[in-house]
């Protein structure tokens, strides 16, 4: 690495670890929203299951059926109230007490159609029907299968992705405005080496980066890490970098900071919501499928469940790892060509 | 074509430079000996900082020939940069970098030149090397754009407008350093609005307007040959030679 290199790299993590906000982002953020989430959404399975009942003749004895079962939490709702409680999630389904009761729900919605069945079996059972038979029940917890478990990857991948992009761009766009780009290429400074020092700057920040939430993850919020720590670091290497190509792209051209955020939220948009970070990417249609698993995020996020929850090697990931290094090489090329340096 | 070419820091003929419909700089030629403080006069909008990014190789010409220490820059834009010291018009240098590794940064470009102890001293901030640039004067930070300038230890230093905006104890600070940097035999070219500036620090200055050199020579000459109407009470300035050439009007940018 040449003495400029060094400087440039220098000088970029300086001005990085001298912006308090950039390292709120990078650090401190993907812990809240993990804690957020992880509150928001604790783990399924043991929550009963809650039932709302309208009043009228026969509301006594439903209520001290579904009192009864423990998997269902009762609450009496007035007429008015039915739409919001139901639209809301606030109750998956309404029991109207007339003889027999009529159900209330949405049956596109799988939480609704559960909620029915666990109402209608113990409304019967109430009403003296024999079971045919009792099924042997084996409850499994197999770990890492909370959704918090799936998230945390999810949310490190996120985080990889906008503080790259963020970082980046802004910098570079300041860096233009200021006309601090004219006074470098003014000077005998390679062009390239400016491009590689804010990749190499990235490299150093990665680690805290993903370490931090990592640890928090694992150590307050239970999450297991199954896979090695140096395909974890790999992952990491490559989708980090991986966005700083992109990040370069997108500040290649842009004058002003409005113009580099505008680009910034376009780009990263469909991947906050397409690539799999807060849900899986199997919600969206088929015909979508080729789009969304060709995006860096997804193959960064899968690459990540794949090593820290199942703790598939690299050779597993080679596929999103490829897809990543193209993603980060072919728009740093670009990059170079088209940047605008004056 | 002009003889001696080595003995010519600068020379361009015809350099034309357009932009849309504005014709920036119009068929401009000039020669600067090494050696020599030349100085590019006029008021906004005349040229003078496309015609100097121009000679600095950060604009392309639309016409004309540019030779910078006998080289050029399409053919020899690597060897002539380390050998070129340049203050831009406002900028504006990374904020959250003290001084001392803002020169480290711009020393690290060049292969030969000054260390950051000697730049610290040649323009007086030995003070202020652990400063954050955002937190020095308008004074402080142009000495730090002039050492940025001086880190390669060029051969010629482009400045433009290196002393707009500042107070006169920083304006003879600076000229100091530029009177230092001449007398160890360095070339300059800059621009400036200040006349008392010009005649102070040029050899020979040329007054640019609309794009062309409307008057060339030492200070000395132009004060006693153009229009310079030396009154009783005083001496005529430069500035009386700048009014009468370009006109008393207000020219916007």
């Amino acid at each position: 690495m040449s003495n400029a290199l060094v400087q440039l790299t220098l000088a970029r993590l300086r001005e990085w670890v001298r912006e308090p906000e950039a390292l709120f982002w990078a650090f401190v953020f993907p812990i809240i929203i993990s804690v957020i989430l992880a509150v928001a959404f604790p783990s399924r399975g043991v929550r009963p299951v809650p039932v709302g009942l309208t009043a009228g003749p026969g509301a006594g004895a439903v209520r001290a059926a579904l009192r009864a079962a423990a998997d269902i939490s009762l609450r009496e709702l007035r007429p008015e109230d039915e739409a919001r409680a139901l639209r809301e999630g606030e109750v998956y389904v309404i029991v109207v007490p007339t003889r027999p009761p009529t159900y209330r729900f949405d049956p596109s919605r799988e939480e609704s159609r559960a909620a029915r069945l666990l109402v209608d079996r113990a409304l019967k059972r109430a009403d003296g029907r024999p079971e045919p038979w009792t099924a042997h029940e084996e409850p499994v917890v197999v770990p890492g299968s909370r959704y918090v478990d799936w998230l945390i990857p999810g949310i490190i991948g996120l985080n990889v992705m906008s503080t790259g992009m963020w970082g980046i761009g802004f910098s570079v766009v300041q860096a233009r405005l200021r006309k601090i780009l004219k006074r470098l290429v003014a000077s005998p400074m390679r062009k390239r080496d400016y491009l590689l020092a804010q990749m190499f700057g990235r490299i150093v920040f990665l680690g805290p980066e993903v370490a931090i939430p990592l640890v928090f993850g694992a150590t307050v919020l239970g999450m297991p890490i199954n896979g090695s720590v140096a395909a974890i670091a790999v992952v990491s290497l490559v989708g980090g970098l991986s966005f700083t190509g992109l990040g370069l792209l997108t500040a290649s051209r842009p004058q002003t900071l409005e113009a580099i955020s505008g680009i910034l939220n376009l780009t990263m948009l469909p991947m906050w919501v397409a690539s799999g970070v807060f849900f899986s990417t199997t919600n969206f249609p088929d015909a979508l499928q080729p789009i969304i698993q060709a995006l860096p995020l997804t193959a960064l996020n899968d690459a990540f469940r794949a090593v820290i929850l199942e703790g598939a090697t690299l050779g597993t990931v080679a596929g999103e790892l490829l897809l990543l290094v193209v993603w980060g090489a072919v728009p740093f090329a670009i990059a170079l060509r088209v940047f605008r340096w004056v | 074509m002009l003889s001696s070419e080595s003995q010519l820091a600068v020379r361009c003929e015809g350099l034309t430079r357009r932009y849309g419909d504005v014709v920036a700089v119009n068929g401009l030629s000039l020669a600067v000996a090494r050696g020599e403080c030349f100085g590019l006069l006029g008021p906004n909008g005349a040229g003078k900082t496309t015609t100097i990014e121009i000679l600095e190789g950060l604009l392309t010409p639309d016409a004309g020939d540019v030779e910078v220490l006998g080289l050029r820059w399409r053919t020899d834009g690597a060897a002539l940069r380390q050998r070129l010291g340049i203050q831009l018009q406002e900028t504006r240098l990374a904020e959250k970098l003290t001084v001392e590794e803002t020169l480290r940064l711009f020393r690290a470009f060049y292969h030969r030149g000054r260390s950051v102890d000697e730049l610290v001293r040649v323009v007086e901030l030995e003070g202020k090397r652990a400063s954050w640039v955002g937190k020095l004067s308008g004074g402080q930070r142009q000495r730090l754009a002039v050492a940025c300038a001086l880190a390669g230890a060029p051969d010629l230093l482009f400045l433009d407008e290196p002393t707009t905006g500042l107070d006169p104890q920083s304006r003879r600070q600076l000229w100091g350093v530029l009177e230092r940097f001449r007398a160890d035999g360095g070339t300059i070219v800059l621009t400036t609005h200040y006349m008392d500036e010009a005649e102070s620090l040029c050899d020979r200055v040329a007054v640019i307007d609309h794009g062309r050199i409307i008057a060339q020579g030492r200070p000395k000459d132009l004060i006693e040959t153009l229009g310079a109407p030396t009154v009783v009470t005083r001496h005529g300035t430069l500035e009386d030679v700048f009014m009468a050439l370009t006109g008393r009007h207000l020219r916007d940018e």
